[in-house]
């Protein structure tokens, strides 16, 4: 039985008997008798929350979550300061509903307005959304805005786009209609030459660092989007950007990434955060909840959702999406994560990952077996080449208390992938190239 | 009219006032130059410079600006924007359709588990049995609570349910070698519905209520023909009533080889006394986020599992977690699986704080929360009855929609004035505006969670606000609220003079 309603026998009793019925069975009268389910639901009676959080307790371990983290992919194990974990589980950020009484949500609509200007800056454009549910889903509304922007329904998918966040575009294509042709790599960066002159094509989109840490030419993408009178949509590690020049200088009309690096935790992918900006002139096809400032009745400045109307409960068959719940829990966190780490920190964070990557990268290379995936310039992941499948390096890692990286999908030819951060120290890299040396024998 | 008088004592669910009266600076107006907060980990790793690590076409050499705070500055400046936010946690919240019940810290501990947490996704599934157990385990039970044959866990909210729903009907009927153009949806759905039907490549027909707030029987067999993949309907509907012709609505779907479709929005009124499967319906999305309180956060991460029959199991987003005859665990994707809809496997802490919630409460606790919801409702509509009277005034499940009609005709205040006013009360309006059959709606969902106290006290705080306006007229309404944190807020303006981020004011 549940411990959470409040209700004693004695006001179960007296409130049946306000609405004028004898029995809680009454309640359901409406629901035809054939249909309604007799000897309860079958599954176990409630716990304590003691034996509950056993439970929950004998699950998680029951993980190996002990493995020093090599992996990365769009999921990367970064630290989480204390102040982010703290602050982002005040209970008013988390057991509030989204800010439809403005009067009474100035905290969460100034936080989503802060966190939008921090991902219009890392983007370099001058809008972002308030989230969307992670990076496949941000890539998902990309092609979608800038679809009905270009009225052309063809889109340029650089492979070096994430794989699974490919499949995800993929898999909503079957709905819109869009066509989504794959571009691939060549020497790690994505090799757009078969692309010039391609049909009605409204989208280029690129990943930038690619999914094998690869640094691309996001100028030659922006003129083939230009050739074809398409738009370019970059896929951009929030993180790189620490070091690296803003997608939007480089000519991106939208800009999608995510955003789980600042603040959340891997827990097997989810949830985390799609980070999502665009162009002044794109604005009325913006997915998701927008916040924007403005004034109260006193003049005061205030914060509220605005251009509502492009939004699904007043647009409904003519919305040009159908985002309602989004991430804003994960929206606040990385914008205190951000905040946390200012100017000097995220530059700082980005410089650390790319050493220790660095040193890994160079230490995996100088292995007998080992070779270089590509000869592009890698930021803060890379692959390797290895003799022994990836799989079974995997496995024997584990064995020596790592988690190696991520087998690559056949897609890109046999290869780990594998990503630092600055949670990694020299001794423990240096353990693990010691390791790999060992398993690759 | 009885009051009911509840047993003195029994805190009462309310807030008032919020704090936080002053203005906030942003953090980019609390921001000293050079100043930082930001600690990392000694390393010992080689510091080869910016310039060695990236090319120069590559490298940015202008800052980046982002913020330049103390960490006591960041926690001050963070804690006085809660001081101007409601929640849950203050006060009762009863908004229609959201189910805003209270969320157990339980959950939250649950989540805070670092072998949860600390599991990255790609990592293969022997290092991850818990995690697939937990996943198999809430897929199972889901099943069980919806009558459905397999769920998926991927969704990661309502609407992303809905898509995924809609892209299994279309697998469907593909694979029976039809080609269907239109979903047949009630005038009383939520917007995401139709807003789903169009990313899902289908037309939306909209079919009207009839006069007892349910879908018009008639109405609905004239649309049904061989064009129609598929109907969906949310049971208890929009309006908080129970579609008590649904079988003859299935039958009349099913034979023209149409899907059902269940929105499970309002799935808090029937756990343990209904389920959708039993009704007919083909697929059912489920808010985890709503009816098993993974809390709100704001605006989400929420998730939107979604349950099939057994026909539809092949089409399934993969992979999906499956135990094995030797009490292993491992992931499948099913043969003509109409591919991923998340990059990794949902909101998967989302779903970790709801099994949690499942394991507390159990199949007994889980039909008393049903219980408790519909009964909380319905005591709430008879005693608003005289103050805002139910627009279908008759026996409803976990919600009701109340009308300010003969408020505005009579005095001239609407139901926004009502529902700003409330806030001054230190309660959380109802859902305004919706659904759109009702004019004047205010939309209430009490939840199971809120005690006598609270719904006495919540009934009271309308009483007093609605003979103040017959009484002194509207004038006090159309200008509250007075006492939060900002007054009535511009919204006009928001929208003509957009101001998206610091950088444009």
């Amino acid at each position: 039985m549940g411990h959470y309603v409040p209700h004693t026998d004695a006001e179960i009793e007296q409130m049946l008997a306000f609405v004028g019925l004898s029995s809680l069975d009454e309640l359901f009268a409406m629901v035809p008798t054939a249909l309604r389910l007799s000897g309860g639901l079958d599954m176990g009676d409630g716990l304590s929350e003691y034996d509950a959080m056993a439970e929950m307790e004998r699950l998680a371990d029951a993980n190996d979550s002990s493995l020093i983290c090599f992996a990365g992919g769009g999921a990367y194990d970064h630290d989480i300061p204390s102040v982010v974990r703290r602050l982002s589980g005040r209970t008013e950020f988390v057991t509030s509903y989204t800010p439809y009484q403005p009067e009474v949500a100035q905290g969460v609509l100034q936080a989503l307005f802060e966190y939008q200007t921090l991902v219009s800056r890392l983007a370099g454009l001058p809008v972002a959304n308030a989230s969307l549910y992670d990076g496949a889903s941000a890539c998902v509304e990309a092609v979608n805005l800038t679809v009905a922007a270009s009225g052309k329904k063809g889109v340029l998918l650089s492979r070096g786009v994430q794989p699974n966040w490919r499949a995800v575009m993929r898999t909503m294509a079957a709905g819109t209609g869009h066509e989504l042709i794959d571009v691939p790599l060549r020497d790690g960066v994505t090799d757009w030459s078969a692309a010039y002159g391609a049909g009605d094509v409204g989208t280029v989109m690129v990943q930038y660092p690619n999914y094998l840490g690869c640094l691309e030419d996001v100028s030659a993408a922006r003129s083939l989007a230009d050739s074809l009178d398409a738009k370019l949509v970059v896929v951009s590690d929030p993180v790189s950007s620490g070091l690296l020049h803003t997608p939007g200088s480089l000519g991106a009309d939208v800009v999608v990434g995510e955003g789980q690096p600042f603040g959340t935790p891997l827990s097997l992918g989810g949830p985390y955060l799609g980070l999502f900006a665009c162009k002044l002139e794109d604005v009325r096809r913006l997915p998701g909840r927008l916040v924007g400032e403005t004034v109260d009745a006193d003049g005061s400045r205030a914060y509220v959702t605005t251009l509502r109307t492009r939004e699904q409960d007043i647009r409904r068959e003519k919305a040009s999406s159908n985002v309602c719940t989004n991430q804003t829990l994960i929206a606040v966190t990385a914008a205190i994560h951000l905040s946390w780490l200012g100017t000097s920190g995220l530059r700082e964070l980005a410089l650390r990952c790319a050493r220790g990557t660095r040193y890994a990268h160079e230490g995996l290379l100088r292995i007998d077996g080992v070779e270089a995936f590509a000869p592009a310039l890698t930021l803060r992941e890379f692959a390797v080449r290895t003799k022994v499948p990836a799989e079974t390096i995997v496995e024997r890692m584990a064995a020596e208390g790592f988690l190696a990286g991520i087998t690559l999908d056949d897609e890109y030819g046999a290869g780990l992938l594998v990503a630092v951060t600055e949670k990694r120290t020299k001794a423990q890299i240096d353990r693990y190239v010691e390791a790999f040396e060992k398993v690759v024998r | 009219m009885t009051v009911a008088e509840f047993k003195p004592g029994g805190g009462v669910g309310k807030s008032i006032p919020l704090m936080g009266n002053e203005a906030e600076p942003t953090i980019f107006e609390l921001s000293v130059e050079n100043r930082q907060g930001h600690s990392f980990r000694a390393t010992d790793v080689p510091e080869w410079s910016a310039e060695e690590l990236v090319s120069a076409e590559h490298l940015r050499t202008e800052p980046l600006e982002i913020a330049a705070v103390s960490e006591r500055d960041l926690v001050s400046h963070y804690t006085r924007l809660t001081h101007r936010q409601y929640s849950n946690d203050l006060g009762a919240y009863p908004l229609g359709s959201c189910t805003m019940k209270y969320n157990p810290k339980l959950c939250d501990e649950a989540a805070a588990l670092p072998g949860l947490g600390r599991v990255h996704p790609s990592a293969p599934a022997w290092l991850t049995q818990g995690w697939i157990e937990l996943l198999d385990d809430l897929s199972n039970t889901l099943c069980a609570i919806t009558g459905m044959h397999a769920v998926t866990l991927q969704p990661p909210a309502g609407a992303a349910g809905e898509l995924t729903g809609l892209l299994l009907m279309r697998a469907w009927h593909e694979s029976q070698g039809r080609q269907r153009k239109t979903i047949v949806i009630p005038d009383s759905a939520h917007g995401t519905n139709p807003a789903s039907v169009t990313l899902a490549g289908y037309d939306t027909v909209t079919i009207p209520s009839d006069d007892r707030g349910c879908v018009d029987l008639d109405a609905f067999r004239a649309v049904m023909n061989e064009d129609v993949a598929g109907v969906m309907l949310t049971n208890p509907n929009t309006l908080g009533l129970f579609e008590e012709q649904i079988q003859e609505i299935a039958a009349a779907a099913h034979e023209v080889g149409a899907l059902l479709y269940y929105d499970g929005a309002n799935l808090n009124a029937i756990l343990g006394v209904v389920r959708p499967g039993d009704m007919g319906f083909d697929i059912v999305h489920m808010n985890l986020h709503k009816t098993f309180a993974v809390p709100h956060g704001g605006g989400g991460p929420g998730a939107g599992p979604v349950g099939v029959s057994k026909r539809l199991a092949k089409f399934l987003p993969g992979p999906l977690p499956q135990r094995n005859g030797d009490g292993t665990f491992e992931w499948f994707t099913p043969a003509e699986s109409i591919g991923r809809v998340h990059a990794w496997h949902g909101n998967s802490l989302a779903l970790a704080r709801a099994w949690s919630y499942i394991l507390a409460n159990g199949g007994d606790g889980l039909r008393r929360v049903s219980e408790m919801a519909v009964l909380n409702a319905n005591w709430l509509r008879v005693r608003l009855r005289e103050t805002l009277p139910a627009a279908y005034d008759r026996p409803n499940m976990h919600e009701f929609v109340a009308t300010a009609t003969a408020l505005k005709k009579a005095t001239g205040a609407k139901a926004i004035d009502v529902a700003k006013r409330l806030l001054e009360e230190g309660f959380h309006s109802p859902t305004m505006y919706f659904p759109l059959i009702v004019e004047e709606a205010l939309m209430l969902e009490p939840t199971e969670t809120e005690s006598p106290q609270t719904l006495e006290a919540l009934a009271q705080a309308f009483e007093r606000i609605v003979a103040e306006i017959n009484d002194n007229g509207p004038a006090m309404a159309k200008a509250a609220p007075t006492t939060t944190p900002v007054r009535r807020v511009d919204e006009a303006r928001a929208a003509r003079i957009l101001v998206p981020t610091y950088d444009a004011r």
